[in-house]
């Protein structure tokens, strides 16, 4: 069985949030078009078959989580599952407030909803960042214990520049402040050992090779929510979610655990080498932690170079990089991360290698990388500054 | 428009990254050390691109004000001032 390879030639070094499907998760697909088709909630055998492949799947992420089955959800996205549950847990939360403490450096998902659910009368409050993209735990800490607070939320680790942020320390100080603690682990599950540290946590199976169009969100039994919206048996997930979707993203994940020990290590090593290499290239910034990360991020900045015509050189020399400049995005604004960080925001290349990434891939990109920047820097004449 | 010193003023407005940044740079190395130069600009990323190039060169930032009153393109802009290093 082989991996759906991109475009012959192509080298896609792009796989955070949309990773190519792992081989077992496109068998577990094409299993369940057969076996899952029918609609879950009904009582006849084909229906209790596709509530099975769902229960199953239930079950298999729970046990990955350390969580009881009853307390995994799937959802219609991870963008999704982020609403919810800043949205159904605030709301359970109103009699003691209604703010809303973040991390600068949340998905934009996290962000939104925690502005939308603590207004009116309630503020997003959000905590810096050092410039290697980290939290002070005792700073987060201190947010969540002042008067008003509904609940808090950090991500596990961040998905642009990789960095691991202090949720032990920082659930610890939620526990005893009485505050939920949402635990985005939208770029780690699946990458690195994401713990018990959490009382709701949001998932992304398109993140470690399922399939996009579903997400998962895990609620303690303990952590009381309240729905917002419009009534419906499935709140996180109004009329129900796609059972091969969600079977295939169990099996994923079950997939990339099983080796997750040795894919990790393995990747840890290629993003050393990128991160040894680029840092040779004239005026960069490798930005995020260097040791406290995940496996396979990593993110540098080319001083005087434009972000979109960097990711376009390389395009056409058959890499897909990701990037974090504003010039790459359809607003003027730059990836709020790298600003709050306080590092150079422009000329960004964003790197999150798939399981499948070989070495030869990463020297082959190494070895195009610096004639691409020459290239761009020559374009807007800026040699010698 | 406020007082931005005795320093060089650089008029970056309408210029989109890493222009702005671009065009500081080449002016502040006519300057000798000691300099303040402030570089006035339209493009978001600037507000964090000039103060990160100021500490990759060994510059300082000095002021960061921004102008809620509409230019040309009816958007709000910086004027952010770096004085050079040695």
């Amino acid at each position: 069985m082989t991996h759906p390879t991109p475009a012959a030639g192509r080298i896609h070094l792009d796989n955070g949030s949309r990773a190519p499907w792992h081989p077992l998760a496109r068998q577990a697909f094409l299993q369940a078009l057969d076996d899952g088709w029918a609609d879950p909630r009904r009582l006849h055998t084909e229906g209790r078959r596709a509530a099975a492949l769902v229960d199953g799947a239930r079950e298999a992420v729970a046990q990955v989580l350390g969580a009881r089955t009853e307390e995994v959800r799937f959802t219609p996205s991870h963008t999704a599952a982020l609403h919810t549950a800043v949205a159904h847990v605030a709301r359970a939360r109103r009699r003691h407030g209604s703010d809303v403490v973040v991390s600068a450096v949340e998905r934009a998902a996290v962000l939104h909803a925690a502005e939308h659910a603590a207004a009116p009368g309630g503020r997003r409050v959000s905590v810096d960042v050092d410039s290697l993209g980290r939290v002070d735990a005792e700073a987060f800490a201190g947010a969540l214990r002042h008067e008003g607070v509904a609940m808090a939320a950090l991500q596990h680790a961040n998905g642009e520049v990789g960095t691991l942020q202090p949720v032990d320390a920082v659930h610890e100080a939620a526990l005893a402040a009485g505050v939920p603690l949402l635990v985005d682990a939208g770029a780690s599950l699946g990458h690195t050992a994401v713990g018990p540290a959490w009382d709701v946590l949001a998932a992304d199976p398109a993140d470690w090779g399922g399939p996009a169009g579903v997400g998962i969100s895990a609620v303690r039994h303990r952590t009381r929510t309240v729905a917002t919206g419009p009534e419906g048996p499935e709140p996180w997930a109004p009329g129900g979610v796609s059972v091969p979707a969600v079977f295939a993203a169990a099996v994923a994940l079950q997939a990339v655990v099983e080796d997750r020990v040795d894919a990790d290590r393995r990747r840890r090593e290629l993003v050393e080498h990128i991160r040894d290499r680029v840092s040779q290239i004239r005026d960069v910034e490798v930005v995020g932690d260097p040791v406290e990360r995940l496996p396979h991020v990593v993110t540098f900045s080319f001083l005087y170079v434009d972000g979109e015509a960097l990711v376009t050189e390389l395009d056409r020399a058959g890499f897909a990089v990701g990037s974090g400049s504003a010039c790459t995005a359809s607003t003027l604004e730059p990836s709020h991360v790298l600003a709050a960080m306080g590092v150079l925001t422009h000329g960004n290349v964003r790197i999150a290698l798939d399981r499948s990434t070989a070495r030869e891939d990463v020297d082959r990109f190494l070895q195009v990388l610096p004639g691409a920047v020459d290239r761009v820097r020559d374009m807007l004449g800026v040699q010698g500054l | 428009m406020s007082d931005h010193g005795p320093g060089t003023v650089v008029d970056a407005r309408g210029l989109r990254c890493p222009l702005p940044v671009i065009r500081l740079a080449a002016r502040a190395k006519e300057l000798p050390a000691g300099s303040e130069v402030t570089v006035l600009s339209t493009d978001p990323a600037a507000r964090h691109d000039v103060p990160a190039w100021a500490r990759l060169r060994g510059h300082s930032m000095v002021a960061q004000e921004v102008h809620d009153t509409p230019e040309a393109d009816g958007g709000p802009w910086w004027a952010l001032t770096v004085r050079l290093g040695d």
